[in-house]
């Protein structure tokens, strides 16, 4: 069924193919004006990172697609659907997948209970073994306390309990931030094997090394807009510019 | 019969019962208030009033529909929740953006202005409510007489504050309550409808207040100025619980009571003042009460 959705806007838009298609996004926390007419396409099944320093806006324009936001004006469509003006418990109904910068497990709830929680949206998500094979550190922890998880097991409950939920679309704001190598290692392995079942990812990401290895393009973020577009394929001759751009 | 430090067994555990069934009412009044405020973050000074009303709409039911105890035991907990949702909806949920201040003014208002108009219209003069048939008389049990009527009342208690600690603590829907408790806002970026579950546990919080409102009244009367006499000692034992804690508020609620009763044996004229006493120091020694969590 959402193929036939995304046929149908497909054949709207020409040749582009775009599952996620935001255009002039502006973004407001109260009175702060955080973004600035944000535009990106983000087409199934592709990883595509924001980049950025810090307050560019990029956890801004994620939290602006699940409705996490005071007030937003322009146009985010998902699959053909407005994102603008719907309800916020519905956007995530859609089929689109939130793992926040902060992890967000819940310290009251076991680990069993933090990866049942998100209630399944789609058919055709991935089952609980499925999940411990992808992340076998939290086979046998169940019912630990979600907060006594060490960081790199916290962030994969976060993600591990959104990929049952049959979303397709997976928002990963910073999931390497405060890890080891070797874990980081771990959650690149997996966000690969994410990619090559079929889910489409944005990926904010400060450690750029790891974007590298993983996504297909990068959106450069400046002061609340996108202010360039690189393909990975291309990075190599982009360094400099990227260079500039991330202040590194 | 033995005395236990002077004192006569059936005075003893008399007194001990008073206190359990004290007790009993503190701990459903106090779970509701815990349960509210860990969703809302409001503390509810409306619980009195509800409660109070909780006892009037079985009073009224049985005076006016002729509808007896266990009607009373259904409905009115039922009106009780129509009521919470209406004041939630219209009026509480414009205020979660605010200081946490504005909910408990808001609630103290309505608190006033309810135990106003009941006052209005029945005066502060208790209204009798029989027991019912089904549990009139008593057990001897030896050492004490028991009641039938306040046997029910500690029992029933005891089962709806351990079905609702279970329901919150061991069940799905109770694990996206602790969870929407946390944090909010992931929650509703999972898809579940958030503000809809606020409305339902506000709802279902004053039910319980207006439970303990039917149970009460055929053990003390039914007046407009029941809930505000009880209220002040449950905020307490909410504090002295933790704020938010559900077993902290039944176990320091049914712990209390007993305790109050106990002094009332030793030395009485501390019996209304003991409750405090003890807040002041659980405050000094562990100033997120007994169960609660540090934040």
């Amino acid at each position: 069924m959402p193929d036939a959705v995304m046929t149908k806007t497909n054949a709207a838009q020409g040749a582009g193919s775009a599952m996620l298609e935001v255009r002039d996004l502006h973004g407001f926390y109260g009175e702060s004006h955080v973004l600035h007419g944000v535009s990106l396409d983000v087409r199934q099944g592709e990883v595509v990172t924001l980049l950025g320093r810090n307050g560019a806006g990029k956890t801004s324009t994620m939290r602006a697609i699940m409705g996490i936001m005071g007030k937003r004006t322009g146009s985010i469509r998902f699959q053909g659907q407005q994102l603008i003006g719907m309800a916020q418990h519905k956007i995530p109904r859609l089929g689109i997948g939130y793992v926040p910068e902060e992890r967000g497990i819940f310290s009251s709830l076991s680990v069993d209970e933090n990866l049942t929680l998100p209630p399944v949206v789609k058919p055709g998500g991935m089952t609980v073994p499925q999940i411990y094979e992808l992340f076998p550190n939290l086979q046998g922890r169940g019912s630990t306390q979600g907060t006594r998880l060490s960081g790199g097991e916290q962030q994969m409950l976060a993600i591990g309990r959104i990929l049952r939920t049959g979303a397709n679309l997976i928002l990963l704001d910073e999931p390497t931030e405060g890890l080891a190598p070797v874990i980081i290692e771990q959650i690149g392995v997996a966000v690969r094997a994410l990619k090559a079942r079929g889910f489409t990812i944005v990926l904010v990401e400060q450690n750029f090394r790891f974007a590298a290895t993983i996504a297909d393009r990068h959106y450069v973020m400046e002061e609340g807009h996108v202010v360039d577009m690189i393909p990975n394929d291309q990075l190599a001759q982009n360094m400099d510019k990227l260079h500039t751009y991330l202040g590194v | 019969m033995f005395d236990v430090l002077g004192v006569p067994p059936q005075v003893l555990f008399g007194q001990l019962l008073l206190g359990l069934i004290n007790g009993s009412f503190y701990a459903l009044l106090s779970l509701g208030l815990a349960v509210i405020f860990g969703m809302l973050n409001v503390i509810n000074f409306a619980h009195g009033a509800l409660y109070m009303i909780g006892a009037f709409v079985a009073w009224l039911l049985l005076n006016k529909l002729g509808l007896g105890y266990w009607w009373a035991l259904g409905l009115s907990p039922l009106v009780v929740a129509v009521v919470g949702v209406l004041l939630e909806k219209t009026m509480l949920s414009r205020l979660y953006k605010l200081d946490h201040l504005y909910g408990l003014l808001l609630t103290f208002g309505l608190a006033l202005i309810f135990e106003g108009a009941f006052r209005h219209f029945y005066g502060v003069s208790g209204q009798p409510y029989p027991i019912p048939d089904l549990l009139k008389g008593g057990q001897n049990l030896g050492f004490m007489f028991l009641p039938n009527y306040r046997g029910w009342v500690v029992v029933a208690s005891l089962i709806v504050c351990f079905g609702t600690w279970f329901a919150i603590e061991r069940t799905r829907l109770g694990a996206y309550l602790r969870a929407a408790t946390e944090n909010p806002v992931l929650v509703q970026a999972f898809g579940i409808n958030v503000p809809v579950m606020i409305t339902a546990t506000y709802g279902f919080g004053v039910a319980l207040a207006g439970l303990a409102g039917v149970l009460a009244a055929p053990i003390y009367q039914v007046s407009p100025l029941m809930g505000t006499n009880l209220i002040i000692v449950v905020f307490a034992v909410v504090v002295i619980g933790g704020m938010g804690s559900i077993l902290g508020a039944i176990v320091t609620g049914l712990g209390l009571g007993l305790l109050e009763g106990l002094t009332k044996v030793f030395y009485p004229e501390a019996s209304n003042i003991v409750v405090f006493v003890v807040m002041a120091i659980v405050l000094l020694i562990k100033p997120a009460g007994l169960f609660g969590r540090e934040r």
